[in-house]
C-alpha cells in the first residue's frame, strides 16, 4: 500500500481553541474548524510521518478506534482540506517551511 | 451564528484574545491633520523585542494580528516581522499609506499571503488628499502603491475617514476604490490624540453632515432601517458588554504599551517588563474594563438608544469616564434618528460635567 504524506500549506492562518483548531484560507478567506480528531491530524502534518502512521500512533491511541476504518475515515479528510487547499499531499515525504501551529487550552 | 461568531464567542468565554493590534512605529512620512499620535520614536521596540512578543501572542492564541503604525514602511525590518508572523500562522492585516510599496514589497506582500492590506484615502483630488496629509504627491503614490497591490492579487481596502475637509469627496473615493479594484469603508470619527488633547475634534463632522451620510444608500444600505428609532429596551440589553476591546482585543504600541484598544488608550501594562498573558489575565485595569456591561453605566444605561447605539468606551475613556458617554457615539445616535441621547438630554439642562480626561500614567 502507498504511503501517504501530508503538510500544512502555508496560505492558511491557523490557531488551536481548546483542542479544536481554526484555519482560515489567506486566498479566499474562508474559515474552516476542525474537531479535536481533525486537530490532531493537522498539528501531525509536518511532511515527514505517513498519516498511516499519525493515525497509529496519535488517533488511534487518543480516541481507542479501529485503525483499518480509521485510516480510511483520515485518508477522506485529508483528501477534502487538500482539494480545499489547506493541506498538501504527496505520496513522498514533503519539505516545508518552519510553521509554528500554536494551541491554546484554557478553562473560563 | 456564523462560524467566526462562534470562535469569537468561544473566545469570549475562555478569554482568549483574538485579535490584536500591534503598532510597529508612530514614525509615518505623512502628516495627516487628523491625526492622533506623536510621531517622533521614544524608543521602538526592537525587532527581537517584536518576535518575542509575537511568540507571546501566537501562545495567547491570538488569530487576527493587525500591524500598524505611523507608517509600517518606516521600520526597515518591517519585512522580517510580518514573515515571523506569518511563520507563526497569524491571519496578518497591515495598515499602511502604500507611498513606499514598490513592485518588490507588493510581491512580498503577496508571497506572505497577508489577509488584506488597508490604505486610508481621503479624496479622489489630489489637492484635497495631499492638503490633509500634508504631504505633497501623496495621492499619486498612494494609488501607484495601490496598483501594485492590486496586480499581485493582494485585497485591499481603501479606507476613508470623513472630516470637514473631504465631506463632499466620498463618492469620488468610492469610485476610486471601484477603479482599483479594492473593497471601501468609511468612517466618519475623528479620535482625540492619545495624550486626551481634543482640539483634533474640530476637524469632525457635525450632526447635520452626520444626518446627509447616514441618509445615503451606497454608505449605510437600508436607510429606513439604518435611521429607525431605538427598539424598546430590553433587559437583556443592560447585560451587553460594551465591545471587544479588553474582551476578546488589545492594542500594543510600538513602545511595548498595552491598552485595551487603539482607541481606548488606557495604559494597562507593557509587554518589555511584563509577560503579555500576565497582562491580559491579571492587569487591573483591563480586568475594570471587562467588568462593565450596560447596566453600570450611569448615563446610557438609562438613554433609550443604549442597544443601538455604537457607544465607544474608549472615546468615553478619552472624554473623562469610561463608564460615561461617548458624545460622538451620542451625536451619531441622535443624527440617526433624531432622538436626542439622555447624555445630550443632561447636557442641556447643565447636569453633566465636560471635563478633559487626564492620562493616567502606568502605576509602578
Amino acid at each position: 500500500m502507498r504511503s501517504v504524506y501530508i503538510s500544512r500549506a502555508t496560505a492558511v492562518a491557523a490557531r488551536s481553541l481548546d483542542g479544536e483548531m481554526m484555519i482560515m484560507s489567506a486566498k479566499d478567506s474562508t474559515l474552516f474548524t476542525l474537531n479535536p480528531v481533525g486537530t490532531i491530524i493537522w498539528q501531525s502534518a509536518d511532511g515527514k510521518m505517513p498519516l498511516a502512521e499519525i493515525v497509529k500512533q496519535k488517533i488511534c491511541v487518543e480516541f481507542d478506534a479501529d485503525p483499518a476504518e480509521a485510516l480510511k475515515d483520515a485518508e477522506l479528510f485529508v483528501s477534502d482540506l487538500a482539494s480545499h487547499g489547506i493541506l498538501v499531499m504527496s505520496d513522498s515525504p514533503i519539505a516545508q517551511p518552519e510553521l509554528h501551529s500554536k494551541t491554546v487550552t484554557r478553562g473560563s | 451564528m456564523s462560524l467566526m461568531q462562534e470562535f469569537g464567542q468561544r473566545a469570549l468565554d475562555r478569554g482568549v484574545p483574538l485579535s490584536v493590534q500591534l503598532d510597529v512605529t508612530y514614525r509615518c512620512n505623512e502628516r495627516c491633520i487628523h491625526c492622533y499620535l506623536d510621531h517622533d520614536d521614544h524608543g521602538e521596540m526592537t525587532t527581537a523585542e517584536i518576535r518575542g512578543v509575537l511568540d507571546q501572542l501566537a501562545d495567547a492564541g491570538v488569530f487576527f494580528l493587525t500591524l500598524s503604525g505611523g507608517e509600517v514602511f518606516m521600520r526597515r525590518d518591517f519585512f522580517n516581522i510580518v514573515e515571523y508572523a506569518r511563520s507563526l500562522m497569524f491571519c496578518v492585516k497591515i495598515k499602511t499609506n502604500a507611498f513606499m510599496i514598490g513592485e518588490e514589497e507588493a510581491r512580498r506582500l503577496h508571497e506572505l499571503m497577508v489577509q488584506d492590506v488597508q490604505v486610508s484615502i481621503y479624496s479622489h483630488r489630489a489637492e484635497v488628499h495631499d492638503a490633509i496629509t500634508l504631504l505633497p504627491g501623496s495621492l499619486k503614490r498612494t494609488v501607484e502603491g495601490i496598483r501594485r497591490l492590486r496586480s499581485h492579487g493582494v485585497k485591499v481596502v481603501v479606507a476613508n475617514v470623513l472630516m470637514m475637509q473631504n465631506l463632499s469627496d466620498y463618492s469620488g473615493v468610492i469610485q476610486l476604490a471601484e477603479d482599483l479594484g479594492a473593497e471601501y469603508t468609511i468612517d466618519p470619527t475623528i479620535t482625540p490624540m492619545m495624550d486626551g488633547d481634543r482640539n483634533v475634534l474640530r476637524l469632525g463632522l457635525g450632526v447635520p453632515q452626520l444626518q446627509d451620510v447616514f441618509r445615503n444608500s451606497d454608505l449605510v444600505g437600508n436607510v429606513d432601517e439604518f435611521c429607525a428609532p431605538p427598539p424598546a429596551m430590553h433587559e437583556d440589553v443592560l447585560r451587553e458588554l460594551p465591545c471587544s476591546a479588553g474582551h476578546t482585543a488589545c492594542y500594543i504600541s510600538p513602545y511595548g504599551d498595552l491598552y485595551p484598544c487603539v482607541q481606548f488608550p488606557l495604559p494597562s501594562g507593557n509587554v518589555r517588563s511584563q509577560k503579555f498573558m500576565d497582562i491580559w489575565l491579571y492587569s487591573e485595569q483591563l480586568n475594570d474594563v471587562r467588568s462593565i456591561t450596560a447596566a453600570d453605566l450611569p448615563v446610557c444605561s438609562g438613554c433609550g438608544h443604549v442597544g443601538s447605539c455604537s457607544r465607544c468606551p474608549g472615546l468615553a475613556y478619552l472624554e473623562g469616564n469610561m463608564r460615561g458617554p461617548s458624545t460622538q457615539d451620542c451625536q451619531k445616535s441622535f443624527a440617526r434618528t433624531g432622538i436626542e441621547s439622555a447624555n445630550m438630554r443632561l447636557r442641556k439642562t447643565g447636569s453633566v460635567s465636560s471635563g478633559l480626561v487626564q492620562i493616567a500614567a502606568l502605576p509602578s
